[in-house]
């Protein structure tokens, strides 16, 4: 970059005979071009910049690709460039064949959550320049892999839909136009816990989960937690959920190491909701004696 | 064979809530989509929903409004509906669970939003989508509607009458995207196409990267007519590297654009002297490329976006998810630096031509959210329209689908033989002309026996996907795509002339031909991402077409379509709706007259300022 600054008194003594448009414009055109050398320069800089890839690949079908091995991909490295850029940039340019889930790349679809270097986090979330090379790609643990990097989800979905995930009021306004009031409070309450976007890394980071299949885990915990905490359920649906929540593979599972909520892109205190959860169960069950 | 009353495809916001609707018509409904329905673009939308729900607004005032914002490109009926339908379609979310953001008083809470004459926009934070999503899906959860999640649809089974008009849609073609698996889906009532926007023909897009606009591009095909292309929305403060959108509530708190000079030109080059920064998305957006292309730049690319000003604690309590948002995906701290923001592809106003019950011109096919069009958003679409369409016109389209009795629609559809045709001079192609990708709309099919019709199709399609798969070198989807990517945005954006226009045309023209040798080189059945972004590519290329040549036609300036040699709105010439048809030969545009008698006005043409 040029650290020249503008020199304004000579602009002034200019002769009169160019507009004071003319100048302007010529001054910008000289600026224009300096900018480019500049960044012809830069680039020729960073194109000595280039990160390595080292990604888990596996297909069950194509020979030579059942037993699963790491493939490393030179990226040219960029600015602002996420894992999930340079996955797409290894795919498109190098193996058509490199398989992953993405779409919204910007964490809110939760597809591409991935074990780089040793930790679950969101392909597109994750800043190239945050991390260490070689830049490891695997799918996430504990999870049976279909190919390259994309894992099954259907158990995830299963435990998340066995906690009853949506709202069930004993009434609504007869009013079709007229709202259920909420407390700004309570909305703040449950607030956090709708942020899930189902990606999976929590339950992947989970030692519990990974040894006992029942588990529900602390998506599926933290969605139960979600409209157990809404005022506006009815007692009945609430120890319902209560009884899903505190069964044999509920909450009493959790051995709070915390994995869950570290690895967590959305940031939601999932240890703590699940350690309010034990503290509900624990009430509601005194209240019985 | 799979067999369903209806079946709906895709899981966003509008398929969803078109699945809720026709279940609750008692229709044995299934959703079929090629993304998990959480994982789709809905959840993607920050802003609002507008519905007027307070006292001193009424759904006239949403209704004048959305009118107006679509520079009188909107069709009546459809506009009246939507404002009609919009209230209790929002509430009822509320009934759902959806966690808006609320008043004191427990109700929830409505914000002002660009062209809206009253604050009438309901919001859940600045995540209205991902909770308008999760919430429509819990309702599916909550009704067993059946999913099958990571199966793509390519085509629809439609009986081959000559006539589009005549003919009838009885199924889907869909493979497993796990397994390869290629089925006939049999949709005994109906089939609803909400596969939503169409942002890739773009290579800078606030679209995810599943936004192919598949449904339109497959409803084309089979006869439907592609209403108003030319209408694309582009957003001005977009993340240069990916295309993140960086809401308009940064401007709106105060955020200011500099250029590379640190002037901030929105002032010192006139292009808005009263609103600034604020000026309307297309005006700020022009501004910002004018400033790139006469060298005022940041790498010769965009401007920047400065909030630094407005203070920590402010941005950390208004604009929270725009920090991690510009350090998430560009690796900007918003405290310290300016972010760097340029103009990017935002919505597609146009897409496939339906009447207000959501049916096209081929009976038992209908479409829903953004990949149709109902005419509502006209040339321009209002902040805050989209999410409410997907409800509105989501549910009719289930109901209609499913059976419910509904008046004789007042919008026309299917190809009219009477119309005014136009000739570009310029190529244009068949749709997949190619052995490997051809596909006609209808199949030739042995009888009209519904089940047959979907079985031919099915095997059709076998065939074209064995074939791709069987050959063994040739051109890469991936360099298909990114050529017609960056023509569209080189040629087709913000500011549009005749020459480059036709040098689209003919890129894209290019595009088929070297698309006619694309094969897939990943050869497993398994996830095969490689076969399904070959066959999106393709997709593309047909709606890139339709934009291109209904851009080309319209030479006239009119809310998102800037013409350089034609910069007024002309009234007398095109209150009209472009129309881009195929009929197993070429394109063909024509135009159909807006409706702009309404229920309670007519709307009358007005300057488009605020
Ligand atoms: C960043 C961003 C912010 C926005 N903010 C707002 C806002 O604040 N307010 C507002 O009103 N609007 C907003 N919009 C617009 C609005 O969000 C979209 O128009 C709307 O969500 C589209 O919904 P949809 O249901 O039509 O499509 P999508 O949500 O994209 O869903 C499409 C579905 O179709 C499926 N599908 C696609 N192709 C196939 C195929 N071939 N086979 C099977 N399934 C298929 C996908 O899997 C997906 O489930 C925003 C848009 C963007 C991009
Ligand atoms: S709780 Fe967090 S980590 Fe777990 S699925 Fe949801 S977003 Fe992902
Ligand atoms: S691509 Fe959607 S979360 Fe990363």
């Amino acid at each position: 970059m040029s650290t020249q600054t503008p020199d304004t008194d000579s602009e002034t003594e200019q002769p009169s005979s160019t507009s004071p448009q003319e100048r302007r414009m010529a001054e910008k055109q000289a600026r224009k071009e300096q900018r480019e050398a500049d960044e012809a320069a830069a680039d020729n800089e960073i194109q000595g910049e280039t990160v390595e890839l080292k990604v888990f690949r596996y297909d069950p079908e194509i020979e030579g690709k059942e037993e699963p091995r790491f493939d490393s991909f030179t990226v040219p490295f960029e600015k602002g460039m996420t894992v999930l850029d340079a996955l797409i940039f290894a795919r498109d340019e190098y193996d058509s064949s490199l398989t992953f889930r993405h779409s919204c790349r910007q964490a809110v679809c939760g597809s591409d959550a991935f074990f780089v270097n040793g930790s679950q986090r969101l392909g597109c979330q994750t800043q190239i320049a945050d991390l260490d090379g070689p830049v490891r790609v695997e799918p996430l643990p504990h999870q049976d892999v279909v190919k390259d990097l994309v894992v099954e989800m259907d158990h995830f979905y299963d435990q998340m839909e066995s906690v009853d995930p949506f709202f069930d009021p004993d009434e609504t306004p007869e009013d079709e136009l007229e709202e259920q009031r909420q407390d700004r409070e309570n909305r703040e309450q449950v607030k956090l816990s709708t942020r899930c976007i189902w990606c999976g890394a929590c339950m992947s980071s989970c030692n519990i989960a990974a040894g006992d299949n029942k588990y529900l885990g602390p998506a599926a915990i933290n969605k139960a937690y979600r409209f157990y905490m809404d005022e506006r359920e009815g007692e009945n649906k609430r120890q319902e959920r209560l009884e899903i929540i505190e069964a044999e593979h509920g909450v009493w599972r959790c051995q709070t190491q915390f994995s869950c909520t570290n690895v967590c892109p959305k940031d939601i205190p999932l240890t703590e909701h699940i350690q309010e959860l034990k503290r509900e169960a624990v009430k509601q069950n005194l209240k019985f004696w | 064979m799979y067999e369903h009353d209806v079946i709906v495809v895709g899981g966003g916001g509008a398929g969803l809530r078109a699945a809720i609707a026709a279940h609750e018509e008692g229709a044995d409904v299934a959703i079929v989509t090629k993304l998990h329905p959480v994982r789709s673009h809905t959840g993607a939308a920050e802003g609002g929903i507008n519905a007027a729900l307070q006292e001193g607004d009424s759904w006239e005032d949403h209704a004048y409004d959305t009118m107006k914002g679509s520079d009188y490109l909107g069709d009546a009926p459809a506009v009246d509906t939507f404002a009609q339908d919009a209230p209790e379609e929002v509430i009822q979310l509320e009934h759902w669970g959806m966690p808006f953001s609320r008043e004191e008083d427990g109700t929830v809470s409505q914000r002002p939003f660009g062209g809206l004459s009253f604050p009438r926009t309901t919001y859940a934070g600045a995540e209205t989508g991902h909770h308008m999503l999760h919430t429509l899906y819990e309702q599916v959860v909550k009704r067993g509607i059946e999913v099958y999640d990571e199966w793509y649809v390519s085509q629809v089974a439609v009986t081959d009458e000559d006539d589009p008009n005549e003919r009838d849609c009885h199924g889907v073609v869909a493979w497993d995207v796990q397994s390869g698996e290629i089925a006939g889906f049999r949709a005994r009532d109906g089939v609803i196409l909400a596969t939503g926007g169409l942002g890739q023909a773009y290579d800078h897009t606030t679209n995810a990267v599943a936004n192919t606009g598949d449904g339109v591009a497959i409803a084309y095909r089979a006869g439907v007519p592609m209403e108003d292309m030319e209408m694309i929305q582009f957003h001005p403060t977009t993340l240069p590297s990916t295309g993140v959108l960086i809401s308009e509530g940064v401007r709106g708190e105060g955020g200011i654009l500099y250029n590379s000079e640190g002037e901030r030109f929105m002032f010192e080059y006139g292009y808005a002297t009263n609103d600034g920064e604020l000026a309307s998305r297309d005006v700020v957006a022009r501004a910002e490329l004018t400033e790139v292309q006469e060298g005022r730049g940041v790498e010769d690319e965009y401007v920047y976006l400065d909030m630094r000003h407005l203070g920590e604690e402010r941005i950390t309590d208004r604009l929270e998810n725009i920090l991690h948002l510009a350090r998430d995906f560009e690796g900007v701290d918003g405290l310290e630096e300016p972010m760097p923001v340029k103009p990017g592809q935002h919505y597609a106003m146009g897409g496939i031509e339906v009447d207000e019950h959501g049916e096209t011109c081929i009976d038992g096919l209908y479409a829903a959210g953004e990949c149709a069009c109902v005419s509502l958003h006209g040339g321009n679409r209002l902040g805050g329209n989209a999410l409410p369409e997907l409800l509105v016109f989501g549910a009719r389209a289930g109901s209609h689908a499913a059976g419910a009795d509904m008046p004789e629609p007042k919008i026309q559809t299917g190809p009219d033989p009477d119309a005014e045709r136009e000739e570009l001079g310029v190529p244009v192609g068949e749709p997949g002309a190619t052995e490997a990708a051809a596909d006609g709309g209808a199949v030739e099919n042995p009888d009209s026996d519904p089940e047959a019709v979907v079985e031919a199709t099915a095997e059709e399609e076998r065939e074209r996907i064995e074939t791709l798969l069987e050959r063994e070198d040739g051109v890469n989807h991936a360099d298909v795509r990114a050529d017609l990517q960056e023509s569209m945005t080189e040629n087709v954006n913000v500011f549009r002339e005749e020459g480059s226009l036709k040098q689209a045309l003919r890129d894209i023209q290019d595009a088929r031909e070297r698309y006619q040798d694309v094969y897939v080189a990943d050869k497993s059945r398994t996830f095969n991402t490689d076969l399904q972004h070959t066959i999106e590519t393709r997709n593309l290329l047909d709606v890139a077409e339709a934009i291109t040549m209904g851009a080309l036609a319209r030479d006239e300036f009119r809310g998102a379509h800037w013409r350089k040699e034609h910069q007024e709105r002309k009234d007398d010439e095109y209150l009209k709706h472009t129309l881009v048809s195929w009929n197993d030969g070429e394109p063909e545009l024509w135009y159909r007259p807006v409706i702009l008698e309404g229920d309670e006005q007519t709307y009358e043409p007005k300057i488009r300022s605020y």
